[in-house]
C-alpha cells in the first residue's frame, strides 16, 4: 500500500494547516461547498495516493506550461507531491531505461487505478512513425497505458480535437485521444486549457473519485459549458450593438465588443471570461484582442483569426460565405433583369402582332 | 385536359375577336395564402436580421451600452421569425394532406411523367423563352414545385444548423435536439459557415421566385399574381374539358 495525500504531506513538512488549506481549494475546484471540505481533508487522509502518468505527443509543451502556473500555488504544489507522477517526459528525472521501467511498474502495480494524462495528438499515418519514443510509436503506447486507465484526462486541443498538427492537410494523421481508446476520455480543450480548470478537473477526479460532469463532447460542463460570450465583460456592448470597427478605434478605447474584428467569443465554449488566466489576471478580450477559439475544434482551419466567418474555400483569404452569397445575390438580380428585357422586347413584338391581326380584320 | 397544343400566342391573339372562355378555379385555400404570406414575411425577417447579425452596422446612437440594445431586438426578432417560419411549415405539412388537389404533397415532387415532362416544357419556357406548348398546370406547375420541394429541404438544413447554434445555451427540449449537428459540422464554426451559405440559397430564391412569378403571369395570362392574394386562377374552359 501506498501512502495516502495527508500522510505524504506530512512527510514533505507540510503543516495540518497547510493540509487543510490544500483540502479547501480542492473541493472549491471540484466544485463542493465550505461543508464539503470535512468530506474532502477525510478522503484524502485515507486515500492512496493515485499514481500518475503524464503522456506527452505531438504537442508543444503548453499545456505542461500552462499548469504549473495555476493560481493557487499550494493546490499545484500539492497536486504534484500528492500525485504519485511516475511518468513525464517533460519533468521526470529518470530517462532512458529508468523511465521506461518506471512507466512499466506504474502500469503493472496499479492496474485499474492509475489516471493518465495526455498531452498532444497521435499520428496515425504511415504506421504512426511522425511520432515515437522509445522506438515505439505513440499510438502502441497510448494503447498500452490506456488498457488499465482508471480515467484518462485529454489535455489540451491537441489531445481533445487534434489542434494545429490536425490542420488542413493534416499530413501525419494526427488524431484525438477520444477516436483512439475505447474508454470515456475527459477532453480539456485550449492551446493551453486555463491551468486551474486543469488543476479542477485532476482535483475533481481525486477528490470525488469519479468523472466530473461531461457534455455531449466529452468536455467537464462546468468549464466548458458556456460561451466566452456568455460570461464576456463586454457582453452588454454586444446587445447595445457597440462594436470596435477598427484596431485602436474610439471604440477600441472604449471597450466595446470585438465581434466585428473576429472575436470568436460567441462560438467557444471556455471559462476564460471567469476564470481568467494569469492567477486571475486578465484574458484575450480584456486585453483587447478577440478570442481566437483556440479550445474550439478546427479553429486553425476556420480563419482568419480577425475575420468571424470562416473564408470560403478555394476562393482566397479574404472571401466568406457573405461575399460570395452577396455576389451570386447580384449576379442572380443581373440575369433576372436581362431575362425581363428579353421578355419584353419579345412582348412588344407579340403585342404588334395582335395589333395588325386586329386592324386586318377591322 | 386537350392537348391542342396550341401556342400561347394564340391566346392572345384571340383576345376581343374570338372570345376565350375562362373559369374560375379556386386554386389557393385560405391556409394556403397565409402560409405563403406568413411564410414570407418571416422570411425576409429572418434574412434581413440573419445578415445583420453577421455583419451589425455602425450605429453609435448612444456612448454607452446600458442606454440601447438595438443588436439585442435584431437577434430576438431573428428567433422569434424563426420560430413563426418553422411552426407555420408544419401547419403547411398538415395542409398538405388535407388540403386541395393543388395542395396535395405530391404535387411537390416529380413522381409522375407527366410532372417530369412539364418540368422540360417549363425550363423551356424560362430559360430559353420559347413558346409553351398545351397547357400548363393550373396550380403549381412541376418545376415550381419541385424548386420549392427543394427549398423545405434547405429550410429543415436551415432549422438544423439554427438550432444547432444555440443548442448549447438553450434550455429548451427542441433545439437541443440538434446538438449533433455542431461535431458533425466541425464545430460551430462549420455550423455558422453553413448557416450563412443557406440564407444567400433564400436569398436568390427570393429574387427569382419572384421574378418568375410576373412572367408567368404574363405568358400564362390567368392571374398569377393575383391568385396568391385572392386564390383564384383561372382556366381556359377548352382546356378543361
Amino acid at each position: 500500500m501506498g501512502l495516502s495525500i495527508w500522510q505524504s504531506m506530512e512527510r514533505k513538512g507540510y503543516s495540518r494547516r497547510d493540509f487543510l488549506q490544500f483540502c479547501a481549494a480542492a473541493a472549491a475546484a471540484a466544485g463542493l461547498g465550505q461543508s464539503g471540505v470535512a468530506q474532502v481533508a477525510a478522503a484524502f487522509e485515507k486515500k492512496e495516493k493515485p499514481a500518475v502518468v503524464w503522456m506527452h505527443f505531438q504537442e508543444c509543451t503548453c499545456c505542461s506550461e500552462s499548469f504549473i502556473r495555476a493560481s493557487h500555488p499550494i493546490v499545484v504544489d500539492a497536486l504534484l507531491d500528492v500525485l504519485s507522477l511516475n511518468y513525464t517526459e517533460t519533468l521526470m528525472a529518470a530517462s532512458g531505461f529508468q523511465a521506461e521501467k518506471s512507466l512499466n511498474d506504474t502500469l503493472q502495480n496499479n492496474k485499474g487505478k492509475y489516471i493518465v494524462l495526455v498531452e498532444g495528438a497521435v499520428p496515425t499515418h504511415d504506421g504512426g512513425v511522425y511520432c515515437m519514443i522509445g522506438g515505439k510509436t505513440a499510438e502502441s503506447i497510448l494503447q498500452t497505458v490506456s488498457k488499465d486507465a482508471a480515467a484518462i484526462i485529454a489535455w489540451g486541443s491537441c489531445a481533445s480535437n487534434g489542434c494545429v498538427q490536425a490542420a488542413k492537410p493534416n499530413p501525419t494523421g494526427a488524431t484525438p485521444i477520444s477516436k483512439l481508446v475505447d474508454k470515456p476520455v475527459i477532453n480539456v480543450p485550449g492551446c493551453p486549457p486555463i491551468a486551474d480548470v486543469m488543476m479542477a478537473v485532476v482535483t475533481h477526479l481525486l477528490v470525488l473519485g469519479k468523472m466530473p460532469e461531461l457534455d455531449n463532447i466529452n468536455r467537464p460542463k462546468e468549464f466548458y459549458g458556456r460561451r466566452v460570450h456568455d460570461t464576456c465583460y463586454r457582453r452588454p456592448n454586444y446587445d447595445a450593438g457597440l462594436f470596435v470597427e477598427s484596431w485602436d478605434d474610439e471604440n477600441a478605447r472604449r471597450g466595446y465588443c470585438l465581434y466585428k474584428m473576429g472575436c470568436k467569443g460567441p462560438v467557444t465554449y471556455n471559462a476564460c471570461s471567469v476564470v481568467k488566466w494569469n492567477e486571475g489576471t486578465s484574458y484575450p478580450i480584456q486585453s483587447g484582442h478577440g478570442c481566437i477559439g483556440c479550445s474550439e475544434e478546427g479553429f486553425w482551419d476556420n480563419g482568419p483569426f480577425y475575420q468571424h466567418l470562416p473564408s470560403f474555400p478555394g476562393f482566397g483569404v479574404e472571401s466568406t460565405a457573405d461575399t460570395i452569397g452577396t455576389v451570386v445575390g447580384v449576379a442572380t438580380l443581373a440575369g433576372v433583369a436581362a431575362h425581363a428585357v428579353v421578355t419584353n422586347v419579345r412582348k412588344q413584338k407579340v403585342i404588334a402582332e395582335v395589333h395588325a391581326e386586329e386592324q386586318k380584320e377591322s | 385536359m386537350s392537348t391542342s397544343g396550341e401556342p400561347i400566342r394564340d391566346v392572345f391573339r384571340s383576345n376581343g375577336h374570338a372570345p376565350t372562355e375562362y373559369r374560375r378555379v379556386y386554386v389557393w385555400e385560405l391556409p394556403v395564402r397565409a402560409y405563403h404570406w406568413i411564410n414570407a414575411t418571416a422570411l425576409v425577417a429572418l434574412c434581413i436580421t440573419g445578415y445583420l447579425i453577421g455583419h451589425p452596422f455602425h450605429l453609435l446612437y448612444a456612448p454607452e451600452a446600458y442606454q440601447q440594445y438595438w443588436f439585442g431586438w435584431v437577434r430576438f426578432i431573428h428567433f422569434a421569425s424563426a420560430w413563426v417560419y418553422i411552426m407555420n411549415f408544419f401547419a403547411r405539412l398538415y395542409w398538405g394532406f388535407v388540403g386541395n388537389k393543388y395542395a396535395k404533397w405530391t404535387t411537390f415532387l416529380p413522381l409522375k411523367k407527366s410532372q417530369r415532362q412539364e418540368i422540360v416544357e417549363v425550363i423551356k419556357a424560362d430559360v430559353l423563352q420559347t413558346k409553351m406548348h398545351g397547357p400548363i398546370s393550373t396550380g403549381h406547375n412541376a418545376l415550381a414545385a419541385f424548386i420549392y420541394f427543394i427549398t423545405f429541404i434547405v429550410f429543415l438544413l436551415q432549422l438544423i444548423t439554427g438550432f444547432a447554434l444555440y443548442s448549447n445555451m438553450s434550455t429548451s427540449p427542441i433545439p437541443r435536439l440538434f446538438m449533433w449537428a455542431v461535431p458533425l459540422l466541425g464545430g460551430e464554426f462549420g455550423v455558422r459557415f453553413w448557416h450563412h451559405i443557406f440564407l444567400w440559397f433564400f436569398v436568390c430564391f427570393v429574387i427569382i421566385h419572384i421574378y418568375l412569378a410576373f412572367y408567368h403571369d404574363y405568358i400564362e395570362g390567368r392571374g398569377t399574381i393575383s391568385s396568391i392574394v385572392g386564390g383564384w386562377k383561372f382556366e381556359r374552359v377548352k382546356d378543361v374539358k
